[in-house]
């Protein structure tokens, strides 16, 4: 494996560079899939039936709180990339292990929004329009689930390998990851819970 | 043995017990002929654990051709019962379920694993890569394509076929109006075997875009690997549309959610939407690969170059921004308004300018050509008129006023035909028989293949010619008979009979198989049709490294510049070779996704949590493991070299 010094540790073989670029061809398919969710939430929003409406729902203090945690867990982990650009395994793992407890905060809010509006009547199968904003959140939720595995493995693999080419490469696709998931929280809070409480 | 019933085909018939038996004995023997032969082993190393992208390619054109047979029977059977009027052959449900399965074996497990196939084979050769950018993945991707397959082809013995239509159209595919598992399969197979299509798609743009051989620049692909990455592109932004839809049926059918419901809000007409927005890209995943074939083809046999590369290459791109915006033609009748109506109106026929582009390069590319009519170039002259056919209905079904005439009649189902037959599935037998030499190290019989052709060519306008006759006079597809009085009865007898003579020219086809293998020379060189791409210039077989010096490239042609102008291919020297190893997880995790589709099926939920457990460990397993690949030495690729050198 020809190993090019010139270009940061995640870059610096082929297969590294291959993979990082496959990548993103793979978040141009997650885009389309949240597109579809979207328009799929738009279609429906109005499809209310006989259950609750989002103006009804939604609430200010849970949907801060997700917010919170999670654009500050892109953050961290932007600085946990920055550190192990600098070489320091230790902070970059200290950055990795803050941003995945944020996000397992997130995670606990919005299960806890679900399971509040659960106890309000309102399920996935009430209406149509719960069910596009159940399936909306519980995907871009359970991408974050899948997150939370994934960090950790990744944690598990620098901590017992080091910063070699491949665990930088994976840790910086974790982290491309991680911020296409904020991404799409920072649509879904302006035209889910925004547009919908207003 | 109540738990049981379940897996009861809800409308049986002496047929699908004989199926049964007839799937139960195959299966047995060939359990037992691998035992006999001992050839487990042999099938695990060299097969199933294979990463290699010239064997996935094998791999997926034998399960396009078993699809063939499958898809092919069913259409027999459609055909049989219409031939008269008032027929009892098949009832009602039966002529469902066939024309169902029929539209999607075709489509997505016919035309699309044959398109990959020769996608996987023949890509890297042509950019003059060793293998694809992720060979591991190219392993999952196939065996998910081949489980959700299976998965869906067992349905009509176990459970119950889907039977609302191709489309699945709701509220026909919900739960009131579909009560077997039937539709459960569709939205399940399909979408196990839509996630190995996205795979490749990443796969095929990363291969495309970053493993070109040195002096490739992207006005230098060759044209067949020009359409490989526009449709690469298609399918990364067309398929998770469909993963959408097919997670939104899912979830309607199995959790009572009201995506598609016709109370609390749902809205039927999202499903049409949603699939069309799929639905019409797909159309061109399955067309685009086969202009890129033709246009190889074409020039090879005319001896000429390509006419028109970059107008080639700028329709191709057309043709893909334009698949996205016609969908609401597939229901101009569903009511959105004339506005709506009018828009798609004409995108759809924006199509037809580029399309007709390609059609004029081609033909001026055999204009002044010395033609060779081998069997490849009987396929490409064969598609060009009748493809135009197809083209031109095309137009005729856009216009969105006279559509209210056309809709749902045979008349639609005649122009598909006409650009999906002699578009796709010519090109897929045209391309099969041109590489097959590359595969396979002989040559199939020309003789032979061109009984099939004519068969094949003959037939198809016989079957479907009469259905625009037919159509126009207003015979609804989907119909599974009719009375007497229509007179629709003799035209469609002429389809039947045009059916079975396509069934022979398939027949031929497998024979050919069988009869070359059998008989035809060994004794081939690495180029036997005087061919112009990179592709041509390793040996056959092909080397597992594919090229032992990557080779330098400076023109669109230059394999051709080097048989004819002395172009230097091969400057550099041998160097070791990495290549990737050998695994047997993409197999067995798409089989744990076959064992998690039919418990989903089925909505046995504590197998369906074992198996997803499952499937993350097998992910989890391999974001541990260390796979550096291997190296093969120099030495060992001089030896190489120099045995197929010496076997010339």
């Amino acid at each position: 494996m020809k190993i090019d010094n010139s270009l940061p540790l995640e870059y610096s073989t082929e297969e590294n560079r291959l993979k990082i670029f496959g990548f993103w061809i793979f978040l141009g398919a997650e885009i389309a899939l949240f597109a579809t969710l979207f328009a799929t939430y738009f279609v429906l929003v109005n499809g209310t039936g006989n259950g609750p409406t989002g103006e009804h729902l939604f609430k200010v203090p849970t949907l801060m709180l997700q917010t919170i945690f999670l654009l500050t867990s892109s953050f961290t982990i932007g600085l946990g990339i920055n550190a192990m650009r600098l070489g320091s395994k230790k902070a970059m793992l200290s950055f990795f292990v803050i941003t995945l407890i944020l996000g397992l905060g997130f995670l606990g809010v919005e299960i806890y929004e679900f399971v509040e509006y659960v106890h309000e009547g309102a399920t996935i199968q009430t209406s149509a329009f719960l069910s596009s904003l159940f399936t909306l959140l519980g995907t871009h939720g359970a991408h974050v689930t899948l997150g939370l595995f994934w960090g950790t493995f990744i944690i598990l693999q620098v901590k017992k390998r080091g910063l070699i080419p491949e665990t930088a490469n994976k840790a910086f696709i974790f982290s491309l990851y991680w911020h296409f998931l904020d991404v799409v929280w920072i649509f879904i809070f302006s035209f889910v819970y925004l547009k919908g409480m207003m | 043995m109540d738990y049981f019933d379940r897996f009861a085909v809800p409308h049986p018939s002496p047929a699908i017990y004989a199926s049964m038996v007839a799937i139960g004995l195959t299966m047995l023997a060939v359990v037992v002929g691998i035992t006999y032969f001992k050839k487990w082993g042999y099938l695990w190393r060299e097969w199933l654990t294979t990463v290699d992208h010239k064997r996935i390619g094998i791999m997926y054109i034998l399960s396009a051709l078993l699809m063939l047979f499958r898809g092919g029977a069913d259409a027999i059977m459609m055909r049989a019962q219409t031939a008269v009027p008032d027929n009892g052959l098949l009832d009602g449900q039966h002529y469902n379920e066939i024309f169902t399965t029929h539209g999607v074996v075709m489509i997505l497990f016919m035309a699309m694993p044959f398109i990959i196939g020769l996608m996987n084979i023949v890509t890297p050769l042509q950019v003059g890569a060793r293998d694809v950018a992720f060979p591991r993945l190219n392993a999952v991707s196939f065996w998910l394509f081949f489980m959700g397959a299976m998965l869906f082809n067992i349905s009509f013995v176990v459970g119950g076929s889907p039977d609302a239509g191709w489309t699945s159209y709701f509220p026909l595919a919900s739960n009131d109006f579909s009560e077997s598992v039937g539709s459960n399969y569709y939205a399940i197979a399909i979408q196990i075997a839509g996630i190995g299509t996205l795979l490749t798609g990443i796969n095929f743009i990363v291969t495309i875009l970053k493993m070109r051989a040195p002096g490739m620049n992207l006005m230098k692909m060759p044209m067949f690997t020009w359409s490989i990455l526009i449709t690469n592109f298609i399918i990364v932004f067309a398929f998770p549309v469909l993963t959408v839809a097919l997670a939104l049926m899912t979830m309607d059918r199995l959790f009572g959610t009201q995506f598609f419901t016709m109370a609390n809000g749902g809205s039927d007409m999202l499903w049409a939407n949603l699939f069309w927005v799929w639905g019409h890209p797909e159309v061109y995943i399955v067309i685009l690969p086969a202009f890129g074939i033709y246009s190889e083809i074409i020039s090879t046999f005319a001896r000429r170059n390509l006419y028109g590369y970059n107008s080639m290459v700028i329709s191709m791109v057309a043709i893909s921004t334009l698949s996205f915006v016609v969908w609401a033609h597939h229901f101009y009748t569903m009511g959105h308004g004339a506005m709506v109506n009018g828009i798609f109106s004409i995108t759809t026929m924006a199509i037809a300018v580029p399309t007709g582009v390609k059609i004029f390069n081609w033909l001026f590319t055999l204009w002044k050509g010395k033609i060779v009519f081998t069997v490849p170039m009987l396929y490409s002259l064969a598609f060009i008129p009748i493809f135009t056919l197809g083209g031109v209905t095309g137009v005729m079904l856009a216009m969105a006023s006279a559509d209210y005439q056309y809709h749902n009649t045979m008349f639609l189902v005649a122009h598909f035909h006409y650009v999906l037959i002699p578009g796709t599935v010519f090109a897929v037998l045209a391309g099969f028989t041109y590489w097959w030499p590359k595969m396979f190290g002989f040559m199939l019989s020309e003789k032979i293949g061109k009984w099939s052709f004519w068969f094949i060519t003959i037939s198809f306008n016989v079957t479907f010619f009469p259905m625009f006759i037919t159509g126009l006079d207003g015979q609804a597809r989907r119909m599974y008979t009719y009375s007497e009085s229509t007179g629709y009865g003799p035209l469609n007898m002429l389809s039947f009979v045009g059916a079975i003579g396509l069934a022979i020219g398939f027949a031929l086809i497998v024979y050919n198989i069988y009869w070359s293998t059998r008989y035809a020379s060994r004794n081939i060189s690495n180029d036997p049709w005087d061919a112009r791409s990179l592709e041509w210039a390793t040996h056959t077989p092909i080397p597992e490294y594919n090229f032992a010096i990557v080779p330098t490239v400076d023109s669109t042609e230059a394999f051709w510049d080097s048989k004819k102008k002395g172009f230097k291919l091969f400057g550099g020297k041998v160097e070791k070779i990495h290549m990737p190893n050998n695994s047997g997880v993409p197999f067995i995790m798409s089989c744990i996704f076959f064992v998690w589709g039919f418990a989903m099926v089925f909505s046995m939920w504590i197998i369906a949590i074992i198996a997803t457990l499952g499937i993350f460990a097998c992910m989890a397993h391999r974001s541990f493991e260390k796979d550096h690949g291997r190296y093969i030495s120099v030495e060992e690729i001089e030896e190489t070299e120099n045995k197929l050198r010496g076997a010339k």
